[in-house]
């Protein structure tokens, strides 16, 4: 077929229809406290990575249980697991376990050995 | 000794006769409808603590029972005018005259009329319904979508017709943040299994307890909570009803299905609020009533006689319309003396 030179462009609305509901279980059974989330964005704010990089842990998390997975194990990465957003968090948020967990979600591991606990790294 | 009218019975307009009452005064209370606390009994349990509407509209009445008290129900009061030097003229719907020294507004509010919001599609789609509809589907453990089936999703959506610009609502209705939180715990504790949204633009929990309730919907109920407005509705083919939004902390468009969608409609003032307050020159923002100072005398008014307390004055929970009706009657025992 000859290419004209045009492409369709997907849609990039997040659609809560197909969300997996299993990963944000999952990410719930993990880190329990992420269920106070309030969005402040507390966490980016303090974030030394962040400082300096487009790293933005909020929306991070927030693309996490909208189902935006794209790029976000690469995005992780950047996080040197300081704990700084953990100690600034008006909800009590286990940011630092949340980030821990995202990865090993993204990287398909499962994490038996934690069910129900959060993990602190 | 000076007589007394009272324009409205729900919490405000019943506790103030209550009061003054007690204190061996005459009241004449009027009401519109064929029964007081109208309002409330159409409420079945109340934030934050989920007491029984019922228990405070059984109370309210209770207080009611005191000889000093002059009930007139079915009596819309719909003109009010100076009679003399010192004296009002108060005219029913009916064309009967009452004279009173003194009056006090008590003629609260009316619920927003989500049909103005046509873009959110109630009175449209049958799954699209408000925060009163859900009060009674709550009462009667009644929740069903548009089919009569037990709904796998249910969506709430704050701001309907406070903070709105298209409504002419600048203000904020104060009680429909909480309302949302309390009716999506409640939906979750009849039916565990259904989804539940909340879509606000901000959440306002100024009350107390009301902030740890958001935070129970969070822990307790996995509620969840999208900040955005929704923009409009449209229906499925299968009776479900199509959102859109924007996710504003994504910074991406949001849709959704949903089985029902809960229209938190504000508080407008009512029609006889809008009427009586036109009436006695005390007229303020929005059709509400104005008091002679918000800070220092909330419940006289620049006429001399007429007293303004509860929501006709501006959007109160239950609670705070109970207190203003007491600071009403001090001040009205005050100008008795």
């Amino acid at each position: 077929m000859k290419n004209f030179g045009f492409t369709i462009s997907t849609g990039r609305s997040i659609n809560l229809d197909e969300i997996r509901e299993e990963n944000i279980s999952k990410l719930l059974e993990m880190v329990p406290s992420y269920k106070w989330c309030i969005g402040c964005g507390g966490c980016t704010a303090t974030c030394s990575a962040g400082a300096f990089t487009n790293f933005n842990i909020r929306k991070i998390h927030n693309s996490f249980v909208r189902g935006q997975y794209q790029g976000l194990d690469k995005e992780l990465q950047q996080c040197m697991l300081c704990g700084k957003c953990l100690l600034v968090c008006p909800r009590g948020v286990n940011t630092r376990s949340l980030i821990v967990n995202m990865r090993r979600i993204l990287a398909g591991v499962e994490a038996n050995t934690f069910k129900g606990k959060e993990v602190i790294q | 000794m000076k007589s007394i009218s009272i324009i409205g019975a729900g919490p405000a307009g019943i506790e103030a006769a209550s009061i003054l009452a007690q204190q061996g005064i005459a009241v004449t209370l009027f009401e519109k409808s064929s029964s007081a606390m109208k309002n409330v009994a159409d409420k079945t349990f109340l934030f934050p603590d989920f007491a029984a509407a019922s228990d405070i509209v059984e109370a309210m009445n209770k207080k009611l029972l005191n000889s000093n008290i002059t009930l007139h129900c079915d009596t819309e009061i719909v003109a009010l005018e100076r009679e003399g030097k010192t004296s009002w003229k108060l005219t029913d719907a009916k064309g009967m005259s009452y004279y009173s020294d003194l009056v006090l507004i008590a003629t609260g509010y009316t619920p927003f009329d989500a049909h103005r919001k046509e873009e959110l599609g109630y009175g449209i789609y049958n799954g699209v319904v408000t925060s009163l509809d859900m009060e009674k589907m709550i009462r009667y453990d009644k929740i069903v979508n548009s089919l009569g089936e037990k709904p796998r999703r249910v969506v709430f959506l704050q701001c309907v017709g406070s903070r709105d610009e298209k409504s002419g609502n600048h203000y904020c209705s104060k009680i429909c943040c909480v309302t949302a939180v309390k009716q999506a715990i409640e939906l979750k504790r009849c039916l565990p299994d259904t989804e539940a949204y909340v879509f606000y633009m901000d959440l306002r929990m100024w009350g107390q307890h009301f902030e740890e309730l958001y935070r129970q919907a969070q822990q307790e109920y996995g509620i969840r909570f999208v900040r955005g407005r929704i923009s409009e509705a449209s229906g499925t083919f299968d009776g479900r009803v199509q959102i859109k939004a924007e996710d504003t902390l994504m910074g991406l468009p949001l849709r959704m299905t949903t089985d029902l969608l809960v229209l938190m409609v504000g508080m407008e003032a009512s029609e006889g609020t809008r009427c009586l307050g036109k009436a006695c020159g005390i007229g303020g923002e929005y059709g509400f009533v104005q008091s002679k100072d918000p800070h220092l005398n909330d419940t006289a008014t620049d006429q001399e006689g007429i007293f303004v307390c509860g929501t006709c004055k501006r959007p109160m929970s239950i609670n705070d319309s109970i207190n203003d009706a007491r600071s009403a009657a001090v001040t009205i025992l005050q100008a008795i003396q």
